[in-house]
């Protein structure tokens, strides 16, 4: 059964920035990731922000079909399935059996794929590392046709490079995913407001307070003594005990509420003025919550999820996310600094999240490392992209680094600064795929080439 | 009733999103077709989702003289069938079918003989059994002869006919016989075709398929529009229809 591609199809990231047009396929049947001739790089849902996921000129390969769940152990919670599949399905089909996903980013919409290609993390990236712990093996289909398996034994140096590999080694076709055990579909959270920076930090780094998720809205058009004001929303998995609901329903999947933006709004509905209006009144509202309170797993991890195509909020133009991780060493002083500039530059936007992020993992290109990581939206308009070079810089200057996942226009000198693992990581891609098949708009973008 | 039903055709979207949606009411199903390696991840997937129990096995629809074989092989292995769903289908190349025989030989076959083939021992079955039903998807492309597919419509018509006339003869012994007649559905088929418009997803129809069970209906138009569509198409007259390039 041959592949019939669409020719030339516009396709973007979830920042709606760059659009690129590439040859289009779409397989249906295992057997097809063999038929892919040329340049090539797979796409899950397309919710990475930049051009990691696109290839203009070449050929994408959308995996969304080859989403097969093909075995699961109920003693051990370990899951195998087609890397097409999505987190939204994995917990549709599993919270009910009480089992979690191990680590989630901020949206159900991805694929298992297109996560362990980013090496995804979550709110408890400080306890239990990020989405590549907790793959026990992959399956990958390579440059040159074969399906290589590897884990943290067996071929170990190619899984830690296809973790966070921004799917530059071959296809994730299938991998084993450790699943967590729950008892019930809530979760227990507690909000601390805070008044500036350092308090933010301290609470987000005290034990005392500290929850297996923990995360910081933060306030970045607060300026002055707030500077860095946030609400941290600690949560963990509620207990049978802690509800009083029957024990037939403590693992009844919510009801998903769904509105939609329907169309890209105008550039002038996010400006400094509503951003700012809608900052203090959601830091008010979000600090009332004094005691800790109970609520379902699809809003305490998914908030955004319930607004399809909220990109949308941010026009045609589109938006560009900005997040970086900086050592704890320097956390407090780098991050005042780059929230004063975003504060001057009046860029700043209602999406602000600070994460505290535990040691680095194996990924030669992974994102996390030890430290906190700040990530913002940022409209795009004129004079952005200079403005993000400049805070690059500080980045760097702070021996920080960019996600790559949601990356857009990070310049080649900076990445290879950023990730001293790179080398490492050519010495694979060169030895895996010779012959630069898998390749993508970021590729070629940050220079990323195997050894020759 | 939630017996086994078989899938004939099983890899395609259609067949697996409405063998899905048989699967979450408790069905358990077998799965037939080519692809072994396809049909043994399908299994899996639906096994793990709905905890149901699938099977599966060769089927090709062009082997005609093995389709009673298989079908007792089948009926044997789910200990009895309360429904075979027909979703095989092959739309071909129009321009090589009218250029070469052969290709256009295929495609009848492919949509209507080896249909009739494993229809008329699935009628059988289940007129011996005195209960069950039988669903297969023809299309809206059978209703009218168009200069742009008719060797595939041409097949796909035959088709309904003959549902048709199963739906007649099954009637009295309380054998339900659906046909389904889908437009354009958003699948391995269709995909990056030129011309394609109200394109439904595989999981809608799918739904709409078991739903049809459960209501006893004959005809089913999916979406629905479909059936206001293609009204007029037939209604427009020949003189001025082959003037036309549909």
């Amino acid at each position: 059964m041959s592949l019939r591609v669409k020719p030339k199809i516009p396709l973007s990231g979830w920042g709606n920035y760059p659009i690129s047009h590439s040859d289009v396929v779409r397989p249906e049947r295992f057997s097809q990731l063999n038929q892919l001739e040329g340049c090539t790089i797979p796409r899950g849902l397309g919710r990475s922000y930049g051009d990691a996921s696109l290839n203009g000129d070449h050929r994408v390969v959308l995996m969304e079909r080859l989403n097969r769940m093909l075995a699961f152990d109920e003693k051990t919670g370990i899951l195998r399935a087609e890397a097409g599949v999505t987190f939204e399905e994995i917990l549709d089909v599993f919270v009910p059996r009480g089992w979690f996903l191990p680590v989630t980013p901020g949206t159900k919409h991805v694929t298992l794929g297109g996560s362990i290609a980013c090496d995804v993390h979550g709110k408890n990236h400080h306890h239990d590392g990020s989405l590549g712990a907790h793959i026990k093996e992959m399956e990958i289909v390579l440059a040159d046709g074969t399906v290589g398996l590897c884990s943290p034994k067996k071929h170990p140096e190619l899984f830690w490079a296809t973790i966070g590999g921004m799917g530059l080694t071959g296809i994730i076709s299938e991998a084993a995913l450790q699943l967590i055990p729950i008892e019930t579909t809530f979760m227990v959270v507690q909000h601390h407001p805070t008044k500036d920076l350092d308090d933010t930090l301290a609470v987000l780094g005290d034990s005392k307070i500290d929850d297996k998720y923990s995360v910081a809205w933060i306030d970045c058009l607060a300026s002055g003594k707030s500077m860095g004001r946030s609400i941290v929303m600690n949560g963990h998995h509620a207990q049978p005990g802690e509800i009083s609901l029957k024990k037939q329903e403590l693992l009844l999947l919510p009801k998903k509420s769904q509105h939609s933006i329907p169309c890209n709004f105008p550039s002038w509905v996010l400006n400094p003025l509503t951003v700012k209006a809608f900052n203090t009144f959601y830091y008010k509202w979000e600090s009332s919550k004094k005691e800790p309170f109970l609520i379902d797993y699809d809003h305490y991890f998914y908030p955004l999820d319930s607004i399809a195509h909220w990109n949308r909020l941010y026009g045609k133009r589109g938006f560009v996310q900005y997040q970086f991780v900086i050592p704890s060493k320097n956390a407090s002083e780098g991050l005042k600094v780059i929230l004063d500039e975003l504060v001057q530059s009046k860029r700043g936007s209602f999406l602000a999240v600070l994460k505290r992020f535990g040691a680095e993992g194996k990924g030669l290109l992974s994102f996390p490392r030890e430290g906190y990581t700040l990530a913002l939206d940022l409209p795009i308009s004129d004079g952005l992209f200079p403005f993000l070079d400049h805070l690059d810089e500080l980045v760097l200057k702070y021996e920080g680094r960019i996600y790559l996942a949601k990356d857009a226009r990070m310049k080649p000198e900076t990445f290879r600064a950023m990730y001293p693992r790179y080398s490492g990581w050519q010495k694979v891609k060169g030895a895996v795929d010779p012959g630069d098949k898998f390749n993508s708009d970021l590729s070629r973008r940050l220079g990323l080439e195997g050894k020759r | 009733m939630t017996g086994a039903v078989l899938v004939l055709g099983a890899t395609s979207a259609i067949a697996k999103a409405t063998a899905s949606a048989f699967a979450e009411k408790g069905h358990p199903l077998f799965l037939a077709g080519r692809d072994t390696e396809e049909l043994h991840r399908i299994a899996s997937d639906i096994q793990v989702r709905h905890q149901v129990e699938v099977k599966y096995g060769s089927f090709d629809a062009e082997k005609h003289q093995e389709h009673a074989v298989f079908l007792q092989h089948a009926v044997r292995e789910m200990d009895g069938l309360d429904g075979v769903f027909l979703a095989f289908g092959d739309l071909g190349d129009h321009q090589k079918a009218i250029d070469d025989f052969t290709v256009a030989e295929r495609i009848i076959d492919r949509n209507f003989t080896g249909a009739c083939s494993i229809l008329h021992h699935s009628a059988n079955y289940f007129e011996e059994k005195g209960a069950g039903f039988i669903i297969g998807i023809s299309s809206v492309a059978g209703d009218r002869g168009r200069q742009s597919n008719y060797v595939y419509g041409a097949a796909k018509g035959a088709l309904s006919l003959y549902l048709q006339g199963l739906r007649n003869r099954l009637f009295p012994k309380g054998i339900k016989v659906i046909t389904i007649k889908p437009g354009f559905v958003d699948t391995a088929m269709t995909f990056g075709l030129p011309g394609m418009f109200l394109v439904a997803s595989p999981e809608y129809v799918g739904k709409k398929i078991v739903k049809a069970v459960t209501k006893s209906r004959d005809i089913v138009y999916v979406p629905w529009f479909w059936k206001v569509i293609m009204m007029i198409i037939k209604s427009i007259p020949e003189r001025l229809f082959k003037r036309l390039k549909l």
